[in-house]
Parts: structure tokens; C-alpha cells; sequence
């Protein structure tokens, strides 16, 4: 853990922190709705990666926890009136509960059916939401009316914060014996028994913590917005959106996860003119780094820096 | 209940190729809906468009569909299986992760093309005749027919011809059938043009049945595997019935509750059946 306080990874991410952070000052305040969003989705891919990257899960439903955070924060706001802060906090929680309740059944189930189960999950929450269309908004989303800030440059402040200790967090939890046990019992969960780790307490607490980011930022992302819509943290596609980014940033960096996430919002954004081709292109690129740099970029970046 | 049988042996036909390539070559390929919109468009184009009539127009759309597959299986899959930079227990990831990539272009390249207004293909067999008091669309059993015509070939390729039986091999045991002196390389080939035939049948019926766009890709991915999932992957009498089973459930909740619910008994049974038996109804561990 001190050695990454010497490393280059440590200053070129200090630097970058920074440099993000004194963004206000000089750009419009729709660069900054884009980063802020871009952010956020940081965050689902980090949290996406721990399981995957590390655990060795796949799991396909990211927005099955995201969308619970979101939506139990957005409703209990909207019925209830509680505040935001306490809105975002239940919905972390209740986020939690869900991981809990998935990784339950998920976790007997390896490979390809965890993947399935996790979808399934995904699924189901988007037909209870257009069911149960009076309490939720059904398909057209639910309108909320609180907001953290109208004021771009404190929900971009926000954003980069908790963007920043999630990153914090979730690293050194990736570099911790926690991590290295996850990471063995991803690739041989057989052998890491037999040295006598607890492989399923593992999972479930990296399940947990997964589960537990991607509710705040979901419930945040929803007070951002003042709406949640299915088609905006629930649908697979936004789920997709997680899982490629993660895989484009370099699967098992964690901090690679969030750099892919913010250039895959970044790039559909500059894309925008070319209208529907945009996920096209994007998917495409997407595609070929897959295809030619495994690694992602700061996997790609790194073993490079490691052979010179 | 004919609407029941078509939709079921249209799942089982979709989901038949699916589990095909699961069981010989390993992959998930997460592109199949967009295989199968990509024929049923085609289809469509061709015999709405060129007006080539709707035979020719559907052998398009099968031949559409079979381009496509062999594309996934040399741009996508072979690539990332043949790489050395990608340890082996990751490629699954990386194979679900690619076609998942690749079928989401395919998606945006038909919208971009023919929008993503739904369409339908017409119908081979057009009119309707009373069975039993109910009024059915000949089309309806036209479907069910070739479907349960399809299947039984396919039972027939891979029992009873010697290609049938390496591909059987290959999916049992794939440095077996290496070491007997067949190229593992032209088995996959085999099974991935029986994929694509497969899964441009089922998209043509499907377009001139219930009509396709760009958007039924990603549900017609999840059904195919969910119904895989659920008989057992690898497992093609597995799937058979387990598409017959999900679609009664699907149309019986459809009419006898409410169409708004009418995939959750289907998830629930899933779910259910991945706890009591996470192999599947008749899958191999």
C-alpha cells in the first residue's frame, strides 16, 4: 500500500484529480453536466470491477443495484418528502439489501448462470417498475422534486468528490488482502478453499460493497437528474454502457474502469453530430480495443510502463 | 394455444442454434438477436424493397443471417480465441463482452439504415382457417411446421451424418476429436453455418409472425439465453422444451392475466429452477 503512494500511477491520478477539479473555474457549464454524468457512471464501472476484475463474477445486471438505489431514494423522496442526504443514504442501503438478496441465490451459480441470474434480476425490476407504474412513473420515469443543487459547478464538485473517495476506497480495497484473496478465489476458487479462505464470505462482501457504490451513486445520479426513468438506470443498455467501460478502461485497475466510463460518455457526447451512427462508432471502438489491447487502456499503459 | 405451439417452437428454433454453439465451441454468443432482426430485415428489404417476392426474399434473409454469423465467428470470436494475450479462463468474458459489442453495431447500423420502425415481413402462406372454432392464421401453423421441420432436420444432421456426428464429438470432447484427425477449426465452422441457418429461419418467421426492429434485439438475445440457461446449456432437448414451457407460461399469462405481465412467470420459473437446479432442467455439470 506505501508503494503506491511513490508511485506514478498515485501523482499522474493526484494531478488529474487536481487539474479536474479547477474545471469550473473555466468551462461552460455543459462540459461540466457531461463530466458530471460521466462521473457518476464512473463510479457503477469501478464498482462493476471490483466484482469482476476481482471476484471473477460477471455479473450482467449492474443497473439491477443501481436501479434500486435510484428508485428507493427517488420514491421515498417523492411520497415522503424526506430529505435528499437521508433519501440517498436509505437508498445506499436499500441498494445493499438488494445485493444481498441476489448474491444469495447468484453466488451457488458459477460463470455463465451467475451472468444470467444477475440479468434476470435486471429484468424483473424493469417490469415491476412499468407494473407498478403509479408509484414509479412506469415507463415515462418519476419525476422527483428535490435536487442536491441547481448550481452546475457544486453538483460537478459533488460528483468529482465522491467519484474520487469511492476511487480511493475501492483501490485500496483491490490492494488489500481482501483483494488478493477475491482475485484468488476468482481464478481458482478450488485452491483458494483449500488454503482455507472463506470464498463465498468474500464474495459476498465484495458483492456488498459493489452493491453499496452503486446504490449512492445511482440515488445521487437521481437527484442530479430530478427524474428516474428506467431507460436511465435500469435498462440493460445502461448496464452494457457499465460493463464496456470497465472492459475498455482494463478490467481489474479499478481506477482504469472510471477513465473508461468517462471516455465512453465523453466520445458518445462528441459523436453526437454524426447522430445515430454515434453507438455504432463508439461500440466499435470499443470492439477493437477489446480485440487488440485486453488489457484496456490503463491495463495496456501499465504493462508498458512494467517492461520498460 | 396454436399461438402458444408457434411461439414455443419459434423460442425453440431460435434458442436450438444458441445452444448448439454453446455446447460444441464454448460460446455465448450475445449477437444472436441481432442476427436474427438482421434476417428478418433483410428479408424484409428484399421483398418489400427490390421486390423479389417473399420466397426469394426469405432465402435472403437466411443467407443475410448465415454471413452474418460466419462475420461474428471470424471477426469476433476466433480472434479472441486465438489470442495470446487474453488468459484462457477470461475468454469467455472477453467472447461475451466482444459479440455483445458487435451485435449492438449490427443494431445501430439496421436503424441506421431502415430506422427502427417495426417491421413485417409478409407472410408466405397468407388467410386464415377455423380450427376447432378458432380462428388461426395459416401463417401460424406454416410456422410451426417449418420450425418442427427445421428441428427434426437439424435431430437428423447430427445423428445420423458424419459431419453431425464430429460436431456431437467435438462438443464432448474437443482434443479427442483433434487427436482423431479432424480440424477443430472446420467442425466450429460447420456448427456456426448450422447457427446461422438456424437463427435466419427463426428471424424471418419471426418478422413475418410478429414483426421485428431494431429494438427486439436485446430481448430476443435474453430469451434465447434464458431459455438455454434454463434447459440446461448445451443441452438442445433441454432447450426444446424449455422454450415450449416458457412460451405457454408467456402466452397463458398474456391472456389469462394481463400482457403487461407477461414475461415475469417465465423470469420467476427461471430463477426458481437456477436455485433448486443450477445445471438446468437437463444440463451436464
Amino acid at each position: 500500500m506505501t508503494g503506491f503512494f511513490n508511485s506514478r500511477l498515485f501523482f499522474i491520478s493526484l494531478a488529474l484529480v487536481v487539474i479536474a477539479a479547477t474545471l469550473p473555474l473555466y468551462v461552460s457549464g455543459y462540459v461540466l453536466g457531461l463530466l458530471t454524468v460521466a462521473f457518476y457512471f464512473g463510479v457503477f464501472a469501478m464498482a462493476w470491477d471490483l466484482l469482476f476484475g476481482f471476484a471473477g463474477e460477471v455479473n450482467f445486471g449492474p443497473t439491477f443495484l443501481i436501479g434500486v438505489g435510484a428508485y428507493t431514494a427517488g420514491i421515498l423522496n417523492a411520497q415522503f418528502g424526506w430529505s435528499v442526504y437521508l433519501c440517498i443514504v436509505l437508498g445506499a442501503l436499500a441498494s445493499v439489501v438488494a445485493g444481498l438478496v441476489l448474491a444469495l441465490p447468484a453466488l451457488r451459480v458459477r460463470g455463465p448462470y451467475f451472468g444470467l441470474t444477475t440479468l434476470v434480476a435486471v429484468l424483473m425490476l424493469q417490469n415491476f417498475i412499468v407494473v407498478f407504474a403509479d408509484l414509479t412513473g412506469g415507463e415515462i420515469g418519476l419525476t422527483i422534486p428535490d435536487v442536491i443543487s441547481i448550481n452546475a459547478g457544486v453538483n460537478y464538485w459533488i460528483a468529482l468528490g465522491f467519484m474520487t473517495i469511492s476511487a480511493a476506497i475501492l483501490y485500496g480495497l483491490s490492494q488489500s488482502p481482501i483483494g488478493l484473496v477475491l482475485q484468488a478465489s476468482g481464478q481458482d476458487p478450488v485452491q483458494a478453499g483449500a488454503l482455507g479462505f472463506n470464498i463465498v464470505k468474500h464474495k459476498l462482501a465484495a458483492f456488498i460493497v459493489s452493491a453499496f457504490f452503486s446504490g449512492l451513486s445511482g440515488a445521487l445520479l437521481v437527484f442530479y437528474f430530478g427524474t428516474a426513468s428506467v431507460g436511465t438506470v435500469v435498462d440493460v443498455a445502461v448496464g452494457v454502457n457499465v460493463i464496456v467501460s470497465a472492459v475498455l478502461g482494463g478490467r481489474r485497475t479499478v481506477l482504469g474502469a472510471a477513465l473508461g466510463a468517462i471516455f465512453l460518455i465523453v466520445a458518445g457526447e462528441f459523436l453526437r453530430p454524426t447522430g445515430e451512427l454515434a453507438t455504432f462508432i463508439v461500440s466499435a471502438v470499443a470492439l477493437l480495443v477489446v480485440l487488440f489491447f485486453p488489457g484496456g487502456f490503463l491495463g495496456a499503459a501499465l504493462s508498458r510502463e512494467a517492461r520498460s | 394455444m396454436i399461438d402458444g405451439f408457434a411461439i414455443s417452437a419459434l423460442y425453440a428454433l431460435g434458442a436450438t442454434g444458441f445452444t448448439l454453439i454453446f455446447g460444441v465451441s464454448g460460446v455465448l454468443n450475445l449477437s444472436h438477436g441481432a442476427i436474427m432482426v438482421a434476417a428478418a430485415v433483410a428479408a424484409w428489404a428484399a421483398a418489400s424493397v427490390l421486390n423479389v417476392g417473399t420466397y426469394a426474399g426469405a432465402l435472403i434473409g437466411v443467407a443475410v443471417a448465415l454471413l452474418t454469423a460466419f462475420a461474428t465467428y471470424f471477426a469476433v470470436v476466433k480472434p479472441i480465441q486465438d489470442s495470446r494475450r487474453i488468459p484462457n479462463e477470461e475468454k469467455e468474458i472477453f467472447v461475451l463482452t466482444g459479440t455483445l459489442l458487435w451485435g449492438i453495431m449490427i443494431q445501430e447500423l439496421i436503424a441506421y439504415f431502415f430506422t427502427n420502425n417495426a417491421k413485417t415481413v409478409l407472410p408466405i402462406v397468407e388467410g386464415v382457417v377455423e380450427i376447432l372454432g378458432v380462428r388461426t392464421p395459416k401463417n401460424e401453423i406454416f410456422t410451426a411446421i417449418v420450425c418442427c421441420l427445421v428441428i427434426a432436420l437439424l435431430w437428423l444432421l447430427v445423428n445420423r451424418t458424419r459431419t453431425g456426428k464430429a460436431v456431437l464429438a467435438a462438443s464432448m470432447n474437443p482434443r479427442g476429436v483433434t487427436l482423431l484427425g479432424l480440424e477443430l477449426t472446420n467442425i466450429y465452422i460447420v456448427v456456426w453455418a448450422i447457427y446461422g441457418i438456424l437463427a435466419g429461419i427463426a428471424g424471418v418467421l419471426l418478422g413475418m409472425f410478429l414483426g421485428v426492429s431494431s429494438y427486439s434485439v436485446g430481448p430476443l438475445t435474453a430469451s434465447a439465453f434464458s431459455i438455454v440457461v434454463l434447459g440446461g446449456l448445451g443441452s438442445v432437448s433441454g432447450s426444446l422444451i424449455a422454450a415450449f414451457v416458457v412460451g405457454y407460461l408467456e402466452t397463458l399469462t398474456a391472456y389469462l392475466v394481463s400482457p403487461a405481465y407477461r414475461t415475469i412467470p417465465a423470469l420467476l420459473l427461471l430463477v426458481f429452477v437456477m436455485y433448486i437446479r443450477p445445471q438446468g432442467l437437463l444440463g451436464r455439470r
